[in-house]
């Protein structure tokens, strides 16, 4: 895949940028627009991009765990937000806890924003999978058409 | 927090499979010990029930009937329980069964959602949460069924998935309805308010209490909703069919169980219902095993003796006692119990032989004594000959028939008797006693000793397990029993669910 020293100089900055906004977004989504979805989506349009301008390896690489783990990682974090309650206060299951303190920009630490925390991780998996699929195909047939 | 240890653990054990992606033996390791820990917890789980009575869980401390309760009555318990035990012997089974181009796309992940779906199924007090746990289990079902992606797989597969996916419509919209009949989707709940809305809008709870059984008769097979069963389950490989054999099609019935001891539980709605489901009782027990006799498939044949056995466990429901029901779920573990392993059985003679064909097969008696007796056993039990467990269990029911009064359904279920062992003999004679048609002799071949074990394990097990129900049937009797006292007397789930906040 050949792309522009524009577009890759660019990427090198919006890369960070971008998946600091995702984090913006999930802990402002409590209540204000925003949240663990449409932080994920984010997050996978930053690795998106990365494709675009430096080829499928490199994402992947830059990734570093496959993108199922990352669903795998999610699912537990809700899991386990849904387990402290019961295992600190003795509370039912998936009982909500709320921290007293309110830190700037990230709210109240809570179970619920654990809960949407692993909904991140899980819209950037599922997102990745299906990206990273597509993408390679595309390489196999770019490959193909090169060597004819 | 007992009830929803249950649910959590195959769900643990699947989170572990995804995150260790693509090694296969963390995940076939994690399948093992997180089934076997499952079965530990479910025992913990029927014994607190059979001691302290129904346990409940507000999940998210929000009380019934406004959040999602979890219900954990004897009934479930025993349920919970023989999934986790079949969910076990069916993991280890799978080590061999399973080949590893099926491991790496995550067979033992998907395995263990099925179970969480089947066992959130079980314990949900919940009407639109149980579709949830329907919903998990039938996406899980559906993609072990295509991992293979041949022809005949994604054959059967179309069937099952469009039937299933219909009856799923068709739940939801009767969820949607009852809902704006009653205003409420917590099962406890909606026992109290369906016999006070049955009072004024008689027909319209009937036609409800109708499209459930369509919906729960579908997933559970009954004619004439069973045509997807046969055309799939003979597909996929052997522990695969197992697992669907064993629980799914009785997540069916137990919904079926559920609603009409608990929901429509009124004289005037059931006694409506109850010439349907003898109807479809009789029909599925005898168009069943017509459509097993004439098969020589060996895993098709099962399949059409799981809708026949469907059939004779909707006939408990439908006699509708105490005792009948008593029988049913006693039935319901035997047919669990012996069609796995008769399912097992033929796993083994595929990776013998190479082929499920019964025309092809023969002489297992003469050069494999152990495996005709690991088949011979739950044959004859699955027929009901003394002393074995299908014995006491069709003996149940058909008592409780005639204290009833069915007359009909019983000389019915009798008479498919003799069809059922009919048809074990016709395996019995094909596979095992005559000698392998000349045209088909070939040398066997071997199963290396370290995966056979893996395979007679749970087939033994299972086996043993179908001899010593026979032996125990008394107080595996007394338990069922009890549970069915529980399903007939409504007031016990209802106070236990709603108790403080009435």
């Amino acid at each position: 895949m050949i792309s522009s020293l524009i577009l890759r100089t660019a990427t090198r900055y919006l890369f960070p940028i971008i998946l600091l906004f995702a984090l913006f977004a999930l802990f402002r989504g409590h209540n204000e627009p925003g949240g663990g979805f449409v932080g994920g989506l984010l997050a996978a349009s930053a690795f998106i991009l990365y494709i675009f301008a430096f080829g499928i390896k490199r994402a992947k690489a830059s990734l570093g765990v496959q993108p199922i783990s990352l669903i795998g990682i999610g699912l537990s974090c809700a899991a386990g937000s849904a387990l402290i309650a019961p295992l600190v206060t003795g509370q039912p299951f998936m009982t909500a806890l709320w921290g007293e303190t309110d830190i700037p920009s990230i709210g109240k630490l809570s179970t619920p924003l654990l809960f949407d925390i692993g909904v991140m991780f899980v819209v950037i998996g599922v997102i990745l999978l299906i990206i990273f699929t597509l993408a390679e195909e595309d390489e196999k047939l770019n490959f193909l058409n090169q060597s004819d | 927090m007992i009830v929803v240890l249950p649910i959590l653990t195959p769900l643990i054990t699947a989170l572990i499979g995804l995150i260790a992606w693509g090694n296969s033996r963390i995940q076939r390791l994690a399948s093992v010990v997180g089934s076997a820990v499952g079965v530990v917890i479910a025992v913990i789980l029927l014994l607190t029930v059979q001691e302290n009575g129904i346990q409940v869980l507000y999940v998210g401390n929000w009380v019934a009937p406004f959040g999602i309760t979890l219900v954990a009555d004897l009934f479930s318990a025993i349920m919970v329980t023989i999934t986790a035990f079949m969910g076990l012997m069916v993991a280890i089974y799978a080590l061999v069964d399973i080949d590893k181009d099926l491991e790496v796309v995550g067979y033992h992940s998907l395995y263990q959602f099925l179970l969480v779906g089947v066992t959130g199924s079980f314990l949900t007090g919940d009407l639109f949460n149980l579709f949830v746990w329907f919903e998990i289990m039938l996406l899980s079902s559906f993609v072990m069924l295509t991992l293979m992606g041949k022809r005949a797989q994604i054959e059967g597969a179309v069937k099952y998935v469009i039937m299933n996916m219909l009856s799923s419509v068709i739940f939801l919209a009767s969820i949607g309805l009852l809902y704006g009949v009653t205003g409420t989707v917590n099962m406890a709940d909606l026992a109290n308010r369906v016999s006070s809305a049955a009072d004024q809008r008689l027909s319209l709870i009937i036609s409800l209490a109708m499209l459930f059984t369509v919906a729960f008769g579908m997933k559970a097979a009954i004619f004439p909703l069973f045509s997807w069963l046969p055309a799939s389950y003979h597909t996929p490989p052997t522990a695969i069919t197992t697992i669907f054999g064993a629980l799914l099609t009785k997540v069916g019935v137990y919904a079926l169980i559920r609603v009409y001891t608990l929901i429509f539980n009124t004289p005037e709605i059931f006694n409506y219902a109850q010439i349907i489901l003898l109807l479809a009782a009789g029909l599925t027990m005898v168009i069943g095993v017509f459509g097993a006799v004439a098969q020589y498939g060996f895993r098709r044949l099962l399949s059409f003796h799981i809708v026949s056995q469907i059939g004779y466990l909707i006939m408990g429901l439908a006699i509708f006692t105490v005792a009948s029901l008593a029988g049913t779920i006693f039935y319901l573990v035997h047919v669990i119990l012996a069609k796995s392993a008769l399912f097992l059985v033929s796993g083994i003679v595929y990776r013998l032989t190479g082929t499920y064909d019964l025309k092809k097969l023969g002489g297992f008696y003469h050069n494999n004594m152990a495996l005709s007796m690991l088949f011979f056993i739950p044959a004859i039990a699955l027929a009901g000959i003394p002393p074995l467990s299908g014995f006491w269990a069709k003996f149940a029911i058909i008592k409780a028939g005639l204290e009833a009064g069915n007359y009909w359904i019983i000389g019915t279920g009798l008479f498919v008797s003799v069809f059922t062992l009919y048809s074990m003999i016709k395996i019995w004679t094909y596979a095992f006693m005559r000698k392998r048609p000349d045209a088909y002799q070939a040398p066997l071949n071997t199963i290396p000793a370290s995966e056979a074990r893996l395979l007679w394990i749970p087939t033994v097990v299972i086996g043993l397990a179908t001899i010593l129900m026979g032996i125990f049937a008394g107080p595996l009797f007394e338990l069922s029993t009890a549970a069915a006292e529980q399903l007939m007397n409504t007031e016990m789930y209802i106070t236990a669910v709603l108790g403080g906040t009435q």
